[in-house]
């Protein structure tokens, strides 16, 4: 037996994009959030180095700017409608969680501080601009605390520790989900005019990654299920700078604040490849350079890592060959970047003040996902016919902002802006929507998924399945792409599919059964998987983040559209026109 | 790779009537976290065992745990920081109900928290710009912003194990955040809360909260400065 809920809106995640749409809808409508985790553990609050919006506080900025450099860092495949909502209402949304009391570091004259981040310039310079607001290495941190606050004030509804495993759409009409209580075990059916899935990334499907153990894609699976389809799959973000081996994301906050790329000739090699924004210069320009310089033999000792400098006699040296009259100490890198320099004392056990630090590139977010429109609402096709009482936001969705690569802090901006917009337009339709009947048998998909699992007498081990999974993704799904590669990982992916379908589990019981959630999880990422390999086989050509070593040009000709992938009844692929604006694709040059 | 005997505290309420101890030999690397043993234990002996993790590098507050006898984020220390003679002892966060193996129940550490107003209070318009603040007063709460709400602090102390009604350090740490920023106007009930009997006059300086803090807040000092404004009926 199920158990029952109504409410006028509902939102899954308790991130930075579904605290956000909470809090704006809940102040007109009766309003709940769903989470597998408690809120304050999602994975918002690991976004370290900033928020961007062109306020201007230290030199002059324009959001136009922010728009042009978010298109042009997105290889121009993002939709231009969407950037300009983005970037013109990113400088509202950062002054509105200033109010909200969210502890921004200060410039002297007491105004909200800003630093440099990858990809952000002055248009007219072409030079970095100091756009990206923050507090310390923590912004993201900061962000989920304050919203979490605010949610708490206004007396938000939280169902924590609660964990969706279906949506329930038909005929394009969404009429709430059903979510397993982790505590009991027991499923809960919640109706609602308005769902938004704001659940985050899925880049546990890598191995080297910077992404949460919760981050599976439950979602997007869900939905993948239920026949609606997936956008830009194929464009997933290694961030440049992961610990080696381990993945954890050392902020591109210090390249901001000066750090440099040094491989093992001693050189700062993205000189060679970036000449004007050299070691800011997109993340994925940054990635492929630094793979070009272990291919070349310039790894560290020959392996697979290169150096991040942040010592700071080595960061003054390149500011004064830089011609910048900046000078930094190990005072103020410790004060502008705590956490990441902590991260590397306790992880690796070395000080990035007197030593290197071995980085390598590490699987990081998702520019793709559920398809939505300007409204956050989802889309259930490439023509955009909207499924009625459905919104996404956030990393999740695909609005498309970011395009073929995203920028450094505009995760955040997009959280905050589409997360705000997603929470007034659901409100506004939960007031003149009726609530909507759900079957009898609502629940029964869901519960048939964990029943599978739980009383399968197979042999496969999930954990066994999971990591070879991630192994597969990060050889032929990677930085690097090859169609003989990607039609194998197909294949195999299809083989641990195969095996998926016997598993066994120890725990047969109902109290946090991680175990059993764990394993219905490794179901999500495996469809996940097949759907961003397909994508990424279909699509030849490269573009921002997508790199395929046998189409190794853009190729606006032919590919300058979204992709949509369906997975029921097989794999079908479909394209729509990017919305272009006031910018004409040209050659991307850093 | 090295040779680990973890003796993990477990107890399943489907299952046992009282608590006992399991014990599993992982093999892992030195620099690995002591979460990816316990991990070894889950996916490759036991997977019943359950605890809750998700970012896996110290920041999202998750995997608070007894390890060794000290309260610790499983995914903040490195095996060869934590083995003792081979071995390393796991068990839940004490002074809080476990549910399930290293699982308590959260909801009365998330009471005292809420109890505080853990929000900036301020009803003034701030106009269309960013309200302004100097980077000292920027800086006079800066330490207690780093909390993740991981109960560490919390459930170490001797005054919360002795009674759960005493609010404890992160809820203490919680409001100095609020009662020491400069654009808050919330202090005075804060400290009404704060100054009855289950506030903080209860702290007994033991440190342990200082010490088992995985952010490195000063917890200790944060409490003596509230202590202090609940005195002088000061906060700047």
């Amino acid at each position: 037996m199920a158990q029952y809920h109504q409410f006028d809106a509902i939102v899954v995640g308790a991130g930075g994009a579904g605290l956000m749409a909470a809090l704006y809808a809940s102040r007109s409508v009766n309003t709940a959030v769903i989470s597998k985790l408690y809120p304050t553990r999602s994975h918002t609050g690991a976004a370290q180095g900033g928020i961007s919006a062109a306020l201007g506080n230290l030199e002059p900025d324009k959001w136009e700017w922010h728009a042009y450099d978010t298109v042009k860092g997105g290889d121009f495949l993002s939709d231009q409608d969407a950037v300009d909502i983005l970037c013109r209402e990113a400088i509202d949304a950062v002054i509105d969680l200033e109010h909200m009391g969210l502890p921004f570091d200060r410039t002297p004259d007491g105004k909200i501080s800003q630093r440099r981040f990858g990809g952000h310039t002055n248009n007219e310079t072409k030079k970095p601009v100091m756009r990206a607001c923050h507090a310390a290495d923590r912004t993201g941190h900061m962000i989920l605390q304050t919203l979490y606050q605010q949610c708490i004030k206004n007396n938000v509804k939280f169902f924590d520790e609660f964990q969706v495993i279906d949506v329930l759409v038909e005929n394009n009409v969404c009429n709430g989900v059903v979510a397993v209580c982790l505590a009991t075990g027991e499923t809960h059916v919640f109706q609602a005019k308005a769902t938004m899935i704001a659940t985050g990334g899925f880049g546990k499907m890598w191995r080297i990654t910077s992404n949460a153990h919760s981050l599976t894609g439950d979602l997007p699976a869900a939905l993948l299920r239920r026949g609606l389809p997936m956008q830009d799959m194929e464009f997933y973000q290694f961030h440049p700078t992961g610990i080696y081996k381990m993945g954890i994301l050392l902020s591109e906050a210090a390249r901001g604040e000066g750090a440099v790329f040094i491989n093992n000739k001693g050189e700062r090699f993205m000189e060679r490849y970036a000449p004007t924004m050299k070691d800011l210069a997109s993340r994925d320009v940054c990635s492929r350079s630094i793979y070009q310089e272990i291919r070349a033999g310039n790894g560290i000792d020959g392996k697979d890592y290169v150096y991040l400098e942040f010592r700071p006699e080595v960061v003054n040296r390149y500011f004064q060959a830089d011609g910048n009259p900046k000078r930094v100490d190990a005072a103020y890198m410790e004060k502008r970047l705590p956490d990441i320099i902590d991260f590397v004392r306790v992880y690796m056990g070395i000080d990035p003040i007197t030593q290197p630090v071995p980085i390598q590139p590490t699987a990081h977010y998702a520019m793709g996902g559920i398809p939505t429109d300007l409204d956050t609402r989802v889309l259930a096709d490439e023509k955009g016919t909207v499924v009625e009482g459905l919104y996404a936001a956030g990393e999740v969705a695909c609005v498309s902002v970011h395009g073929a690569n995203r920028l450094g802090t505009n995760s955040l901006v997009d959280l905050v802006v589409y997360g705000k917009r997603g929470g007034m337009k659901m409100a506004e339709y939960a007031k003149q929507a009726t609530l909507r009947p759900v079957r009898q048998d609502a629940h029964k998909m869901g519960e048939a998924q964990l029943s599978a699992i739980r009383d399968n007498p197979g042999t496969e081990r999930p954990s066994n399945l999971r990591k070879e999974l991630q192994v597969l993704m990060d050889q032929e799904v990677g930085v690097f792409r090859t169609g003989a590669g990607l039609e194998d990982a197909i294949e195999r992916i299809h083989a641990l599919q195969a095996r998926y379908k016997h598993l066994r589990i120890d725990d047969k019981g109902y109290k946090f059964n991680s175990d059993l959630m764990e394993a219905w999880e490794l179901g999500c990422l495996l469809d996940l998987a097949e759907v961003t390999a397909f994508s990424a086989l279909s699509r030849t050509e490269s573009r921002g983040a997508h790199y395929r070593e046998d189409f190794p040009n853009r190729d606006d000709q032919n590919f300058l559209k979204h992709s949509v992938v369906w997975k029921n009844g097989g794999l079908r692929m479909a394209y729509k026109p990017v919305r272009l604006g006031r910018y004409a694709p040209t050659e991307r040059k850093y | 790779m090295i040779k680990v005997h973890l003796k993990i505290k477990r107890f399943n309420p489907e299952k046992d009537k009282k608590p006992w101890w399991g014990e599993y030999d992982v093999e892992v690397e030195p620099t690995d976290r002591v979460l990816d043993a316990i991990h070894e234990v889950k996916w490759n002996i036991d997977g019943t065992l359950a605890l809750r993790r998700s970012c896996a590098h110290g920041v999202c507050g998750s995997d608070a745990m007894r390890i060794n006898g000290r309260n610790r984020l499983a995914c903040h220390r490195l095996i060869r920081d934590e083995i003792q003679n081979g071995q390393i002892t796991i068990e839940p966060l004490l002074g809080l109900r476990v549910i399930k193996d290293l699982i308590v129940d959260m909801e009365p550490f998330f009471a005292h928290y809420r109890s505080i107003m853990p929000y900036l209070v301020n009803d003034t318009d701030p106009g269309p710009r960013e309200r302004l603040q100097s980077p000292e007063d920027r800086a006079r709460f800066d330490d207690t912003t780093k909390c993740i709400l991981c109960a560490a602090c919390t459930t170490s102390c001797p005054s919360f194990w002795a009674r759960g009604e005493y609010v404890g350090p992160a809820a203490i740490v919680q409001a100095h955040r609020f009662i020491f920023d400069s654009r808050d106007q919330g202090a005075a009930e804060r400290l009404e809360v704060l100054g009855d009997s289950n506030g903080v006059w209860r702290c007994r300086t033991v440190f342990n909260c200082t010490e088992a803090c995985p952010r490195g807040i000063e917890v200790t000092k944060a409490i003596g400065e509230v202590k202090q404004a609940i005195a002088t009926g000061k906060v700047r």
